[in-house]
């Protein structure tokens, strides 16, 4: 069979080139890069138009795998990048990829700050509450009293809620969605593209691997279920008593905020104004 | 050497900090992302008040890791791009330097060089990051590092360090010192037709064909931005000629030679040094920067007082110009080397000297200049050693 034929997905990877990928089977990576690629191709966005900006980590070995221009960085650092990008073409759609790791960690001021820029560049942030690439060390999304190898007594520290935190630093779209509940995130991540700013679609997806070999969910199937348990609409969720919201979180959109102008554009327009003084002779 | 032709252009009047936006400007720099830092910061308000003036764009980030991650995003983009800091700055920076080492981003980064370790000096001059200009970012890799010593050099070398990182897909840094930073000097600036411009080599082959990183002949690979239909990966981790990963031994090695070999095939173009008053010297003072012109004036007064004494200044100390140091070393009696640090550049003079001459430094580190009568004084001891 011609490759081709396969799928419309397969136009959009470097099938010939890099596979098959360094995830491990079961991984909900994979699931997410075919969102994405869903959501490109509903939108029909030129190729040749869209930089994929990653830092370090499992999920950051994306650009490897996507025939866009890609940027695999160092580790938390893929918004700066991707800042640099979007400064010099605005007319590029920019999309960065991290772990909770690269992205609430070692990026987490990155993060906040390309938050409250809001500048135009959509972040997808696979949180699969630990660290793959290494080998399973705690994040900053581990649950409190799960283990891993750097907890082994299980997780003391509270977990950050990504959310929240891009909600509260300035992100005007925000969502949640998690690799079950897939259809209804590659919208999410469709609207993420189309939204003008700097918007954040968190997807919580499943490392089978060490996340759940290390918690009781030995495969990708049963993590999957405890997922579909976990994730609760926001309409509902909005009607749960704290008793009921205990061990379940909050799926949807969260933030929708179309009144904030977008930074590459108010610097666009600041600079256009300081050009016309210039050259009218004010200063 | 022979004497300078006359610049054509116009004067001003400035600050090596102010020269230095001047010069990224004329050189088609229009990007800068940097966090401020004394003494380094009147670069980054240059920048932000020239840049949209010209049409190109300025971004404060929220700390210098962030600063030179955005200017190497900016390059890939398209844009030439610029960042500014100093030692603390710097050493935030180490991490994406090497990024865009092994990426081969070309970028500038210039470090208004303060003192050190830590805080140090914020406002005090100094020449004490030599070596981490040389070694700062873990792994191996071919540094361009250049010093200029007058703000007219700092305008002309500003030039010659993008010019440099244009032609080698790589990242060139400007070492400046507290002094050069904010001393003012006349300089001129030459007209726009006399200015040198070297841009990246624009791809000779569809983009089927395209590899970012061919091993070429010159080891320089042709270059093409993000949004021009040649849709390629860049990656820190070593890769093969088309971006992608690899721990194949022979891609590895061939990727760091790489490295290697597109500096050195180019030494010639990228190393710039001056010499004074060489042609029957019987000592030698090597020294940059700032403190090249204490030891111009020590130079002098030897001569006045009967010491056949002459100067190598450089202007490009990273590659170091060892060959030259070896032909010095071979016709004096002694070298000198004079700069503000503990010794940083001396431990490359005496690798190059390599036994043929006494070798001795002029040292300051006090967050003082070094002064003409230092180095003199230095000088007599050197020849009264034996
Ligand atoms: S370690 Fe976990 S996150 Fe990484 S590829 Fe394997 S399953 Fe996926």
């Amino acid at each position: 069979m011609e490759l081709e034929a396969l799928s419309p997905q397969h136009d959009y990877l470097r099938i010939q080139k890099k596979f098959p990928t360094v995830w491990c089977p079961g991984c909900g990576i994979g699931t997410v890069m075919s969102a994405i690629i869903r959501a490109i191709h509903e939108l029909g966005i030129n190729k040749n138009n869209i930089a994929l900006i990653s830092g370090i980590g499992c999920s950051s070995r994306m650009p490897i795998y996507v025939d866009f221009n890609t940027l695999h960085t160092t580790h938390g650092r893929a918004l700066p990048f991707a800042t640099g990008i979007k400064m010099v073409r605005p007319d590029m759609k920019v999309i960065v990829v991290s772990g909770d790791g690269d992205a609430l960690a070692i990026g987490g001021n990155h993060f906040i700050h390309a938050c409250r820029r809001n500048i135009d560049i959509s972040m997808i942030l696979i949180n699969n509450y630990i660290y793959g690439m290494t080998g399973g060390q705690v994040s900053p999304t581990t649950p409190l009293n799960s283990y891993a190898h750097t907890a082994p007594y299980g997780s003391i520290d509270p977990p950050f809620d990504a959310v929240n935190l891009a909600s509260s630093a300035g992100a005007t779209y925000v969502a949640r969605g998690t690799t079950y509940h897939i259809v209804q995130t590659s919208k999410y991540i469709k609207k993420s593209l189309e939204h003008k700013g700097f918007s954040m679609v968190e997807v919580i997806s499943q490392c089978p691997v060490l996340y759940g070999r290390l918690n009781d969910y030995k495969t990708a199937v049963k993590m999957l279920y405890r997922q579909k348990e976990q994730a609760v609409m926001l309409k509902a969720w909005e009607k749960l008593s704290p008793e009921e919201r205990v061990d379940k979180y909050p799926i949807g959109e969260f933030v929708e905020n179309t009144d904030r102008q977008e930074y590459t554009k108010t610097y666009a327009e600041l600079s256009k104004q300081v050009r016309e003084e210039a050259t009218n002779g004010k200063d | 050497m022979a004497k300078k032709p006359e610049i054509k252009g116009t004067a001003q009047f400035l600050q090596g900090n102010e020269a230095v936006v001047e010069a990224a400007i004329a050189a088609g720099c229009s990007f800068f992302a940097g966090y401020p830092i004394t003494p380094s910061t009147e670069i980054a308000e240059g920048c932000a008040e020239k840049l949209p003036l010209v049409g190109g764009a300025f971004i404060q980030m929220e700390d210098e890791i962030a600063s030179i991650a955005a200017i190497i995003g900016a390059s890939l983009a398209g844009a030439k791009a610029m960042t500014a800091t100093s030692g603390p700055g710097f050493s935030l920076m180490q991490e994406n330097l090497g990024f865009a080492y092994i990426a081969e981003v070309p970028i500038v980064i210039t470090n208004v060089m303060r003192g050190g370790p830590s805080t140090g000096l914020p406002t005090k001059v100094s020449q004490s990051d030599v070596m981490q200009a040389r070694w700062g970012t873990h792994g191996d890799y071919t540094p361009i590092v250049i010093t200029p010593s007058s703000v007219q050099e700092v305008f002309d070398l500003t030039i010659h360090a993008f010019n440099c990182s244009e032609m080698l897909n790589t990242p060139v840094i400007l070492l400046l010192d507290e002094i050069l930073g904010h001393m003012r000097e006349r300089i001129i600036i030459p007209d726009t037709e006399d200015i040198k411009i070297e841009n990246r080599k624009y791809p000779s082959v569809p983009p089927e064909f395209y590899k970012p990183y061919s091993n070429t002949p010159s080891k320089v690979s042709e270059f093409v931005a993000f949004g021009e239909g040649y849709r390629y990966n860049v990656t820190g981790l070593t890769h093969d000629e088309f971006g992608f990963p690899t721990s194949v031994p022979g891609e590895v090695e061939q990727m760091l030679t790489k490295l290697r070999r597109k500096i050195h095939t180019h030494r010639k173009e990228v190393i710039l040094y001056e010499e004074e008053y060489m042609e029957d010297a019987t000592y030698a003072v090597i020294s940059y920067g700032t403190s090249a012109r204490a030891a111009m004036s020590a130079v002098r007064k030897a001569r006045a007082h009967g010491v056949k004494a002459g100067l190598l200044k450089l202007k490009t100390i990273w590659p170091f110009p060892g060959r030259k140091v070896y032909q010095i070393a071979s016709s004096v009696k002694g070298i000198l080397v004079a700069e503000m640090n503990m010794g940083q550049m001396i431990r490359e003079v005496d690798r190059y000297a390599m036994g043929q001459c006494k070798v001795a430094g002029a040292f300051r580190y006090d967050g003082l200049v070094i002064e003409p009568d230092e180095i003199y004084e230095k000088l007599l001891e050197l020849r009264a050693t034996k």
